[in-house]
């Protein structure tokens, strides 16, 4: 349990970071939840002439237009942001690019979302994650004791804020395929905690006498082999998924990949369990320096 | 933990099986599904991103029902002070959810009151039993009445609109013909509606999003429309554009001689001389009996054919027309003639909808997902098969089986709720594999662990399983918030990854405490191991 010394402060700064990209540049919001329309096209000569269609729908006057080879080089993503003019006006712009690029490309996937629905998605999607993490506290709080919940919301939390300073980072689109891989993080970062707590607390009431970190250590050491094990089975589902699955779940599976791969585990070992001794579990027993 | 009674394994394989054998009408095509009986027709329907078609959330416009409501008052209002014979000064103002009125000098405001009160009517119809009225009228005092309409009258008219036009959306999209279109509510005001597996999003939208208010005006004549933009037009008439030349003004009177509700059919067609597209249409005997009257005293005049205050055409009246039926031309192409008389015999909507969320997925894009998402799913099995064949040998052939069991028993419960697979649904099925190796994974470890520990094989087994199914469950119930909560905020996609992540767990929990145990058991009592081989 030397390492909490090591692993704290670095995921303070992890944290910080984390924080700060949060804030600049910021997720970069999808449609979902800021409103404007998303258009997939490909082309049907079999190579998009990006500079044209840029030209083109540039001289719509509908404000930013991005365009973004997809996939392969036929395949264009067309982001129009939101119309000022509330709902109505975000169908007439998307009948608009229609018009411009008529019948030289074929619309795979349309995506409109007026201002209204955009509000309520982000809301939604912001009580959801809050909901989840209060509901796995309470069962938590309910199973073990409250430290036990405390530390696993630390945890959850320390998690959540990486994987956004991920998201940040990367500039992944963040949807509500986002929210759901989000809680899917969640969920399995807390599967792991779970796992390690479980064991913590069937060790402290066998062993009355053991000293708090050699009981984390011994804990955090005999559940380490499955842990190994099961994330080399998550990365191998999640690597077919990455690499397989296509485009359209591909910022959802990058995501995961990130935080159930690299920072649940992490969190789980580095910070869920040391985090216990600062909070007070097992105090009394020969709770001495460490060695 | 590891001895199952005969009647406790027949369960155990019996509930597995019927469970995996609902999974089996996916694989029949749809003819053969045809012919069997309903219960075992039930299927996992794809979900509108992998088979392509259209979600359209339509919103009512609760302003537009609320003036609505507001403008019918006040002309009450103007009704009941004429007939009872009370003056008013500076008309009758609408304020806020309400309207005002100031009493003239020497009126009664007391029989004002109590007149007025009867245009209140209970909500919920005279059995509601709220208690509570639509319309609150209160004497402020000076002469001036105020009639307040309640909020709940408001959400009360708002919920019968939003019953109306989904009838009407309803029989809009049943035209289309394609194959079980949904049109349901959401919320108090909206209204979403799922087509799969559509050629033309665009013709849909213009098919729900349009109001279709047909009127039949006559165009002022007393001055041009062009005078009338300049100065001031005529108080019972206003300026309408054309629909094609949206810059070409009529100015067409306020007063509705005919109108769309008085329609009892509309066919397009071609004009017998021209070639021309038009919709014929037919009035009802007493749209017929109007025109008819209408058409006799205008000939030689222009009429205006108003579809949501755009003029489609103002054609003069050549001849009157008494048979009760006629026809619309408006440089329409085929497809345009069909769509109005869609609109026309399907009715107008009570207020506007307009459309807030859509979301479309061509058939090429859902055909394409579903194939990716197929080779993902059986690489990401067999690298995981042929890892834990690696690791644990015979076990892992066992957790392997366990596992496939556990797919074939989503697929089951999937079917049974006849639920929608979605892309992340299918995310939810790889993940939920994942889960379920874990949950081998836990059971053996700690079983090798007891061995370390010095225990016998059979023990070790038993305390493995033992120790091991406390935290698999613990695990599994906190996945499960996540899932449940996914479940009730998201929507369409999200919504089908929570259901299958859900059920995953579920089957997951069920066989990692009957089957895994059960195979192993019958291992051990056929075996009598004298080392555990993982």
């Amino acid at each position: 349990m030397r390492f909490r010394r090591v692993s704290f402060p670095i995921s303070a700064a992890l944290s910080m970071i984390a924080i700060v990209l949060f804030f600049h540049p910021g997720l970069n919001l999808g449609i979902d939840f800021r409103g404007g329309t998303l258009l997939e096209v490909q082309a049907k000569s079999g190579k998009a002439d990006l500079g044209r269609m840029r030209a083109t729908l540039n001289a719509l006057g509908l404000g930013e237009v991005q365009l973004q080879q997809f996939g392969n080089e036929s395949d264009v993503l067309i982001r129009v942001s939101e119309q000022p003019g509330g709902d109505a006006a975000q169908q007439a712009a998307v009948a608009k690019v229609r018009t411009a690029l008529g019948d030289e490309v074929e619309y795979r996937r349309i995506e409109v979302v007026g201002p209204r629905v955009s509000g309520e998605l982000l809301s939604y999607g912001t009580i959801g994650i809050i909901l989840a993490i209060c509901g796995i506290l309470l069962y938590l709080w309910f199973r073990f004791e409250w430290q036990f919940a405390l530390g696993a919301m630390i945890a959850n939390v320390h998690d959540l804020v990486l994987t956004i300073g991920f998201m940040s980072l990367t500039q992944i689109d963040f949807d509500l395929t986002s929210i759901a891989a989000l809680l899917t993080i969640l969920g399995y970062s807390l599967n792991d905690t779970v796992v390690i707590y479980d064991r913590i607390r069937e060790m402290l009431r066998r062993y009355k006498k053991l000293p708090m970190p050699d009981l984390l250590n011994a804990s955090v050491n005999s559940t380490l082999s499955r842990s190994i094990i099961t994330h080399v089975t998550v990365t191998l589902a999640l690597l077919a998924l990455l690499v397989f699955g296509g485009q359209a779940i591909h910022s959802f599976t990058a995501t995961m990949m990130f935080g159930v791969v690299l920072v649940g585990t992490y969190t789980s070992v580095f910070i869920a369990s040391p985090i216990l001794i600062y909070l007070g579990v097992g105090t009394g027993r020969a709770d001495g320096p460490e060695s | 933990m590891l001895f199952f009674s005969r009647w406790k394994a027949a369960a155990i394989l019996i509930t597995a099986l019927v469970v995996c054998l609902f999974a089996v009408p996916n694989f029949f095509p749809e003819a053969m599904l045809q012919s069997l009986p309903k219960w075992a027709q039930r299927h996992i329907v794809l979900g509108l991103d992998l088979q392509g078609g259209s979600h359209i959330l339509l919103q009512l416009d609760e302003d537009a029902v609320r003036k609505d409501m507001l403008e019918t008052l006040r002309g009450d209002v103007r009704r009941v002070l004429r007939e009872a014979r009370l003056g008013y000064t500076g008309g009758i103002v609408i304020r806020g959810d309400g309207v005002e009125v100031r009493l003239a000098e020497g009126a009664d405001p007391q029989l004002a009151v109590s007149k007025l009160r009867e245009l209140s009517q209970p909500i919920g119809g005279l059995f509601g039993g709220t208690g509570r009225r639509t319309i609150d009228v209160a004497d402020a005092g000076g002469g001036l009445i105020r009639l307040s309409v309640a909020k709940a009258a408001i959400e009360e008219r708002v919920s019968k609109a939003v019953e109306q036009s989904i009838q009407i959306v309803e029989r809009r999209v049943n035209e289309l013909g394609t194959v079980e279109p949904t049109i349901q509510r959401q919320g108090t005001d909206r209204i979403l509606v799922q087509v799969p597996g559509l050629q033309d999003p665009q013709r849909l939208k213009e098919l729900i999003g349009k109001t279709a208010k047909l009127t039949f005006r006559m165009v002022d004549g007393t001055m041009s429309a062009e005078q009338a933009l300049q100065g001031r037009p005529p108080a019972d008439s206003e300026i309408l554009y054309d629909a094609k030349n949206t810059t070409t003004p009529y100015l067409v009177q306020k007063q509705v001689l005919v109108q769309g509700e008085d329609l009892v059919d509309a066919q397009p067609g071609f004009d017998q001389r021209s070639g021309e597209p038009i919709v014929s249409f037919r009035f009802n005997s007493n749209g017929a009996r109007r025109f008819a009257q209408v058409t006799q005293e205008n000939v030689g005049r222009p009429f205006a054919i108003v579809l949501d205050n755009q003029v489609i055409s103002a054609p003069v009246i050549r001849e009157p027309i008494l048979q009760g039926s006629g026809q619309i031309s408006g440089s329409f192409t085929p497809q345009g003639a069909t769509d109005l008389a869609i609109l026309l015999r399907a009715g107008a909507l009570p207020v506007p909808l307009t459309i807030v969320e859509e979301r479309t997925v061509g058939p090429g894009l859902g055909q394409d997902s579903i194939e990716k998402g197929k080779i993902a799913s059986y690489v990401g099995s067999i690298m995981v098969i042929v890892f834990m064949l690696l690791t644990y040998g015979l076990f892992g052939l066992f957790a392997n089986i366990a596992v496939a069991i556990n797919v074939a028993m989503i697929f089951g419960i999937l079917s049974l709720l006849t639920a929608t697979l979605t892309l992340p649904g299918i995310a939810g099925i790889v993940l939920t594999v994942g889960i379920a190796v874990d949950s081998n994974v836990l059971i053996y470890e700690r079983i090798r662990e007891e061995v370390r520990n010095g225990r016998t094989p059979i023990a070790a087994i038993d305390a493995g399983f033992t120790r091991a199914l406390a935290t698999i469950l613990d695990s599994n119930i906190t996945t499960f918030i996540a899932a449940t909560v996914l479940f009730f905020i998201g929507t369409g996609a999200v919504r089908g990854f929570a259901v299958t992540l859900g059920i995953g767990i579920v089957t997951t929990v069920f066989t990692a405490f009957t089957l895994t145990r059960l195979i192993v058991a019958w291992w051990v009592r056929w075996k009598r191991p004298q080392t555990v081989p993982i």
